[in-house]
């Protein structure tokens, strides 16, 4: 239609463009109701589909049920670690909108203190979107209730009743079993299992929980429950139960291990006992420890760096990772060594006090004139160990410690080893691109010098003594061979002659005999150095990380060995001082239980309570010096 | 054979019954939003339909003459109530939409997209026919509808704004002005999008922007699309059933009963139930164009397109916007939305349709 130009303009003209156009913007409604309505049944029958599944996934909210975890039993199916009902409190960072405000609240409520509120800032920190924060454990009914009926205020709050895990020695098993924890973001990445972000869910994280994650960790369960846009359960649709993980049954004897952890006392060392039929673990023992029991319930900043703090390294798995001198521990080996040398057991050498190679003179602790193989191991004479060694030299003997199981890393569960060294020349050469020396020999048969092993391999080398098998230690029931060691009988008599001797004679340990009728205890003592002898002290005395260590490595009963330990005491000045009287304890237990608890109930009053007593003590006495000392990371 | 007595003959029952099945249908709907209860909304909803209907039966039976002679002394009129709107939300701080008159809320701009129509056809009217295609015809009629929405803008209310524009814009459309004017206001507007869309309130912006993307943010501004959608979409042929709707019931869908109740009708009717709705209105639309076309007066036949397009504003809006087709412009659903202020507009609306109906029976034709 051109501008001014058209058909000239009437009320006729009018009436028909009114009728028209009102017809055009009738059509145009219709075509627009016309596309609506299409649209409709697009989204309604081609999207039907996906809409119904959104509208679902809307109205029910699936919530996984944690599994409860399969237990951890000992040889005799006593709970290790189990699992106690707990009702928790946790935080949904996602749905955390007021933080200061819920937060204040929940301490105000639940009278949680610095510490925990520290952790609980430090975990939202790290924590990602939907992983829970656990704000408080085992809290009891009244607590738990005072939450719940303040949940409408305090979004991001999520009350479960679910089940925590329980180590009901505690500290006797933390470096046994490892502990467990909420698995972190980098876990929940990799593992991408909705589980993980679930509260109150926890995941092996060190040890033996660790390593049977995937036996003890069960099948969720799930609760599908339908619910508003805010949040609120509108009622349950169904639940499907959860499956309990497996139960992991270990070698170990419960009341043995809390046995020789409680008679640790103060020291810092590690007890290892095997058994000499079958190379079970029966107890593995590494004190100072941690309670599992915090760390699965997210140990506070304060508790860890207390932990750290301690010289007594409670954090390290002293059994495996500890690596020490032996000292004179490896002289029944030794004289193993020197039998299947040709060296005829009672062949004598005169001990002056001393041995005299070249123009160096190497000491003996005394001056035992002279004495057979036997009688050497029985006063642990270093002269005529040097005599041997002089003699043989040091690479006839490595081989014989290496088949005793020193220097070996064991397949073990959940273990992380530090096997330490067994030198010899071809070591040496590779190592330090020198050749091997007399002195060399000298000062490794008095497991001086180069010689590094851990008390797991000491209690291996006793129970493969003992019972003349190549034992492989084990922590659950696997099968091994334990074929005959390549000795020959009259080597392995020797040996433990000298042992029975050292106890049961006149040696350095019989202080330390079993006080049972008709069972004896064979074993040596061990003193390492830390120092070098060049310092002149002789370590028994200073400042308690220069003094000595005491070793002691033994088996009972020596007619018909059953079983085998080692005793490492750390810095405890001698192996017949500190470490023989608690191997002494630790086999009157596995014969007389009664006795043995008597010994060490006198023991721990004068300790000052059990583990548990005393470390809560010192954790408290922590806290205090730590507040005004300005720089806790030092030890106190 | 019966005897129908004239007055109830005159009676529109007809359209009584359409109005009812509409208003009805949505009754039910609003019964099951509120879990199965006639409060809060069901109830209200039942008072204020038979007062309204009423009030637009007796409108109806109103000479057409009245709304001619008085229809610039009530646009004027309600441009101060705009204006008094605007100053007292100026006084008291913040953006009012609304006098309160004691008994209800009174919304001046919903009335002026009743007036502005009517203030129009009555213009339109009035001018020779030579002048159509001339400037008299058009800048009187750009400043009556260019005040109020520029005052409705400033509440401000995008929704309201194009509702009245496009009344008076369809006005201006049947009455004759030359096509291309349109043409080139339209064309002239698409290029001016961006500009004006950056005079827009930033929440008003998010609005556009989430429904072109709902979802960028589907937990955000674009949950309310997203949720209508899901509830349109799940109900599926035949619905989920009466009192089966998990959005509405589990609060998922926001503004069930207002300005997304479609959403809640269709997840419990399903398709079937959205049909028959828009199949309603329809009758409702085609009702209000024949009495257009047969209007006995050029301010009747004006009026009466400039209404019915005024209801169908609201129909196609709110249904877009529900399916996801417009933004989130909080345009109440006609008869079947909770909610006073529309069914007033609606029922005015309607009464006005009704008395040009009713003139068109009276006398001859006089389209000078």
């Amino acid at each position: 239609m051109a501008r001014g130009k058209g058909p000239p303009i009437t009320e006729a003209w009018r009436g028909i463009t009114f009728t028209r156009r009102a017809l055009v913007v009738g059509g145009a409604q219709a075509a627009v109701g016309i596309a609506l309505a299409a649209r409709m049944a697009y989204i309604s029958v081609i999207d039907n589909d996906r809409y119904v599944l959104e509208s679902e996934s809307n109205r029910v909210n699936l919530t996984l049920v944690p599994p409860r975890r399969g237990w951890i039993v000992d040889r005799h199916g006593k709970a290790l670690a189990n699992n106690r009902v707990s009702l928790r409190i946790d935080i949904i960072p996602d749905r955390l909108h007021n933080r200061e405000v819920v937060l204040g609240q929940l301490r105000t409520l639940l009278q949680l203190d610095g510490d925990t509120m520290e952790r609980i800032n430090r975990d939202l920190k790290a924590a990602s979107g939907f992983q829970p924060v656990a704000v408080a454990e085992d809290m009891s009914e009244a607590e738990y209730a005072s939450i719940l009926v303040r949940l409408p205020e305090m979004p991001g709050i999520a009350p479960q009743r679910g089940f925590a895990r329980n180590y009901p020695t505690g500290a006797a098993v933390g470096h046994l079993i490892g502990y467990v924890g909420a698995p972190n973001a980098e876990e929940y990445q990799k593992a991408k299992d909705p589980l993980y972000i679930t509260p109150g869910y926890r995941i092996g994280k060190d040890g033996l929980e660790k390593y049977f994650q995937p036996m003890l960790k069960g099948k969720p369960g799930a609760r599908r429950v339908e619910v508003t846009a805010r949040g609120r359960v509108v009622r349950d649709l169904e639940t499907q139960p959860d499956v309990q993980g497996r139960t992991v049954h270990l070698t170990i004897d419960a009341d043995l291990q809390e046995y020789a952890a409680r008679r640790m006392g103060r020291e810092s060392g590690a007890i290892v006992v095997i058994d000499c039929l079958n190379g079970d673990i029966l107890s593995f023992v590494s004190m100072p420890s941690f309670d599992p029991n915090s760390f699965s319930d997210g140990i506070s900043n304060n508790e860890y760096s207390w932990l750290r703090a301690d010289d007594h390294q409670p954090l390290i798995n002293k059994a495996t990772r500890g690596l020490y001198p032996p000292g004179s521990t490896l002289k029944p080996m030794a004289a193993i060594a020197a039998v299947e040398h040709g060296v005829d057991p009672s062949e004598r050498h005169t001990c002056i006090g001393g041995y005299r190679l070249g123009n160096r003179f190497f000491r003996c602790l005394g001056t035992h004139g002279s004495i057979d193989m036997p009688t050497a191991i029985m006063k642990s004479c270093n002269s005529y160990f040097y005599w041997l060694a002089h003699r043989l030299g040091y690479d006839a003997m490595a081989p014989t410690a290496k088949l005793l199981g020193l220097g070996e890393e064991f397949q073990l569960a959940g273990s992380n080893q530090r096997y330490g060294t067994i030198p010899d020349s071809a070591w040496k050469q590779s190592r330090y691109d020198q050749k091997w020396t007399a002195s060399d020999s000298l000062n490794a048969v008095i497991g001086q010098g180069y010689v590094s092993v851990n008390p797991l391999q000491l209690a291996v080398m006793s129970a493969r003594i003992a019972s003349g098998r190549r034992l492989y230690p084990r922590l659950i029931n696997r099968a091994f061979k334990n074929e005959p060691l390549p000795f020959s009988p009259e080597a392995l008599a020797v040996a433990r002659q000298g042992m029975d001797l050292v106890v049961n004679g006149a040696g350095t340990a019989v202080r330390s005999r079993l006080p049972l009728d008709g069972i004896t205890m064979g074993g040596k003592t061990g003193t390492a150095q830390v120092r070098g002898l060049a310092s002149g002290s002789r370590g028994q005395s200073g400042a308690w990380k220069y003094r000595d260590h005491g070793l002691f490595v033994c088996f009972a009963p020596v007619e018909n060995p059953r079983y085998a330990a080692s005793v490492v005491i750390e810095h405890g000045m001698g192996g017949s001082r500190a470490a023989a009287p608690i191997a002494k304890d630790i086999f009157t237990f596995l014969y007389d239980r009664e006795k043995a608890m008597e010994a060490l109930e006198t023991f721990e009053a004068g300790w000052g309570g059990t583990i548990k007593e005393r470390m809560d003590r010192d954790y408290a006495a922590w806290k205090a010096g730590a507040s005004s000392d300005p720089n806790p990371e030092l030890p106190q | 054979m019966i005897v129908v007595p004239p007055a109830i003959q005159r009676i529109p029952w007809k359209l009584i019954a359409l109005l009812t099945a509409i208003t009805g249908f949505g009754i039910l709907v609003l019964y099951s939003a509120a879990g199965g209860n006639w409060s809060p909304w069901a109830w209200q909803q039942s008072l204020r339909f038979a007062v309204f209907l009423t009030v637009a039966l007796i409108i109806g039976r109103l000479p057409l003459r009245i709304f001619e002679e008085f229809s610039y002394l009530a646009y004027i009129g309600v441009l101060i109530l705009l204006f008094a709107v605007e100053l007292l939300g100026f006084v008291g701080g913040g953006s009012q939409r609304w006098l309160n008159l004691g008994f209800m809320n009174l919304q001046p701009s919903e009335l002026m997209k009743v007036t502005i129509v009517v203030a129009l056809a009555r213009f339109y009217a009035q001018l020779p026919p030579g002048n159509t295609r001339s400037w008299t015809a058009l800048w009187p009629a750009l400043l009556m509808i260019g005040v109020p929405v520029a005052m409705v803008m400033l509440q401000p209310d995008l929704g309201t704004a194009l509702s009245i524009c496009i009344g008076g814009v369809v006005v201006m459309f049947v009455a004759g002005l030359p096509f291309w004017w349109f043409g080139g206001t339209a064309i002239a507007g698409a290029a001016a999008l961006p500009v004006l869309f950056s005079f827009l309130h930033d929440y008003q912006q998010k609005r556009v922007l989430i429904f072109l993307d709902p979802e960028s943010d589907p937990l955000g501004a674009g949950y309310h699309i997203s949720q209508s959608k899901i509830a349109i979409g799940s109900g599926g042929i035949g619905g989920k059933g009466f009192l089966n709707g998990s959005q509405s019931h589990l609060d998922y869908l926001p503004e069930g009963h207002t300005d997304f109740v479609f959403a809640t009708m269709a997840e419990e009717w399903g398709l079937i139930g959205g049909l028959a709705l828009i199949f309603g209105f329809f009758l409702l639309l085609r009702w209000g164009t024949r009495v257009a076309l047969r209007a006995r007066t050029r301010f009747g036949q004006l009026t009466a397109t400039g209404l019915t397009m005024t209801i169908f504003f609201y129909i196609a809006v709110n249904l877009m916007m529900v399916m996801g087709l417009a933004p989130v412009v909080g345009i109440p659903l006609p008869l079947f939305s909770y909610g006073g202020s529309s069914m007033l507009t609606i029922m005015t609306c309607v009464g006005i349709i009704l008395a040009i109906e009713n003139d068109s029976k009276t006398g001859t034709r006089r389209l000078h």
